[in-house]
């Protein structure tokens, strides 16, 4: 059995009295997509930040690619990368020069090929010279992902990659997910949308009131709750769908 | 760890090399930092200068140290609002969580700032030149006054980091930096000490800026420097370690 991308046993932290997590425990396998579902102010971004070093915890142990985070943080940032947020991508920086710049931090001999490579995989070549203030919100946040794959990490964590996006540039992220777990990378994703992680992931983790209360596969998780009953509903288009054909680029799945 | 530390400057010269292309695409920063004192140096030398008694023959000279502080004082609060952006977007986080030494970030901002603040008093001094600054001061001055400068912008920057770093607000990002901008005015930047009333000229005279400029003035205009200067340099040292001290800890605390 090949060891786990995160492990996290026990996980505590808290804010003054507030205790945030109370116990948290969950694996993710090498090369899956991770979905950690849960409402706003449930803790998923102080797990994020705890797994990328940027948070120290309380009690319980969490180990990333095999090093524990408390005790080798450095061993841990190079095996892994975070997009956070918020696109924390170089607003007056063209596209390229962003790239570059993680290729320089990350220590790569050769900077420019790596920054046109990743430009043409994330369809921003037309776009690669032009400042990022001028980008659309789908391309800062594809950008943003192109920027924490430099130096090919074998694990990224995006933490409510589509939040604030609109429904187009949504797809354009879940297809960049998708695509990146085809190349063999772990993806350890946060979400607040039911239909996010039901789209992308292979496990679902359900993060409430400090704990992991569910975590299993799409399917696991349906048995666990009451069966389907058959209703007949009339099936009125929704606003996205409506708003995605008539903007011409229906849901290509 | 080792690897880390070895990238330090590396790291940290890539950091610079990021923010001075901000400043240099953004060069109206440097213009509105050059533009209000070298105004205030237009108002004071062309209006108001006739008027006041220093003892010196051109008012220029006189005035030129007090104008480079207060070009300093306001050039920094760029430096406070780009720690801000860079907290607030995300960056240092994505900074944070990449194998790069954890200071490299904050140490790439102060070394722009003291490269921006350099092109701004250059610019400022071509201006007084202009004016009919002159100045018998040789080298070992002009490098003596740079330093002085240098520790200066140093010891404000890092005032301008604890700014920039807890700052909830761009505003308040910026804020910090009026009343420094105000301090040459009460001091003997624009007129000597001896004409204002008790209470106002013991402050004048044992504040910062007072001897910041004295021993720049005696510098530039070959007079012995005298104690100022070192009462100059123990101020500008004092005021960056408590300051590096404390941005350091806000530093680790919230970036």
């Amino acid at each position: 059995m090949q060891s786990p991308a995160i492990q996290v046993k026990g996980l505590q932290k808290s804010y003054q009295s507030h205790h945030v997590l109370q116990g948290v425990d969950f694996e993710v396998e090498k090369g899956s997509i991770f979905a950690l579902l849960g409402s706003n102010g449930a803790g998923k971004t102080t797990i994020v930040k705890i797994l990328t070093t940027l948070l120290k915890h309380d009690g319980g142990t969490a180990a990333v690619n095999g090093f524990d985070v408390a005790a080798k943080p450095d061993d841990v940032r190079r095996s892994i990368s975070l997009t956070g947020q918020f696109a924390a991508v170089d607003e007056i920086l063209t596209g390229r020069e962003n790239l570059i710049l993680m290729a320089r931090l990350r220590h790569l001999t050769n900077p420019r090929p790596v920054a046109d490579d990743l430009l043409n995989r994330f369809g921003l070549a037309d776009a690669a010279d032009r400042r990022v203030s001028t980008y659309s919100g789908g391309m800062r946040r594809r950008l943003d992902i192109a920027m924490s794959l430099v130096g090919k990490p074998p694990l990224i964590f995006l933490d409510e990659p589509t939040t604030g996006l609109d429904p187009e540039a949504r797809l354009e992220v879940w297809k960049t997910v998708k695509a990146l777990a085809q190349h063999g990378t772990t993806v350890f994703l946060t979400t607040q949308y039911l239909e996010e992680a039901e789209q992308l992931a292979d496990r679902i983790a359900i993060l409430h009131a400090g704990r992991i209360i569910a975590n299993g596969t799409l399917a696991e998780l349906k048995k666990m709750f009451p069966p389907a009953t058959v209703e007949y509903v009339e099936k009125q288009p929704t606003l996205e769908e409506i708003f995605l054909a008539i903007i011409g680029k229906k849901e290509a799945r | 760890m080792e690897t880390v530390q070895n990238h330090f400057f590396s790291d940290m010269g890539v950091m610079l090399g990021r923010s001075m292309r901000h400043i240099s695409r953004s060069m109206d920063t440097i213009i509105t930092v050059c533009i209000t004192p070298i105004a205030m140096m237009l108002l004071f030398v062309y209006v108001l200068g006739g008027a006041i008694q220093t003892g010196a023959g051109n008012y220029v000279n006189y005035l030129l140290p007090g104008i480079l502080l207060i070009a300093i004082a306001s050039g920094i609060s760029y430096t406070a609002y780009r720690l801000f952006m860079d907290m607030q977007r995300g960056i240092f986080e994505r900074f944070h969580s990449m194998p790069i030494a954890r200071s490299a970030a904050l140490w790439g901002h102060v070394l722009t700032s003291l490269v921006s603040n350099a092109i701004s008093v250059s610019v400022i001094i071509l201006v007084a030149l202009l004016m009919g600054f002159r100045s018998p001061a040789g080298i070992l001055a002009w490098l003596a006054v740079a330093g002085i400068l240098a520790l200066f912008t140093l010891a404000l920057t890092w005032v301008a980091a604890i700014a920039g770093l807890s700052a909830k607000t761009v505003d308040g990002a910026g804020a910090f930096s009026y009343p420094l901008i105000f301090l040459p005015f009460i001091s003997s930047a624009f007129v000597p000490t001896k004409s204002m009333p008790a209470g106002v000229r013991a402050f004048a005279e044992n504040q910062p800026v007072t001897a910041i400029v004295e021993a720049i003035r005696a510098l530039l205009s070959g007079q012995p420097v005298g104690h100022d200067l070192w009462i100059a340099l123990a101020w500008c040292a004092g005021i960056a370690l408590v300051a590096y001290f404390f941005a350091m800890r806000v530093y680790t605390k919230r970036a």
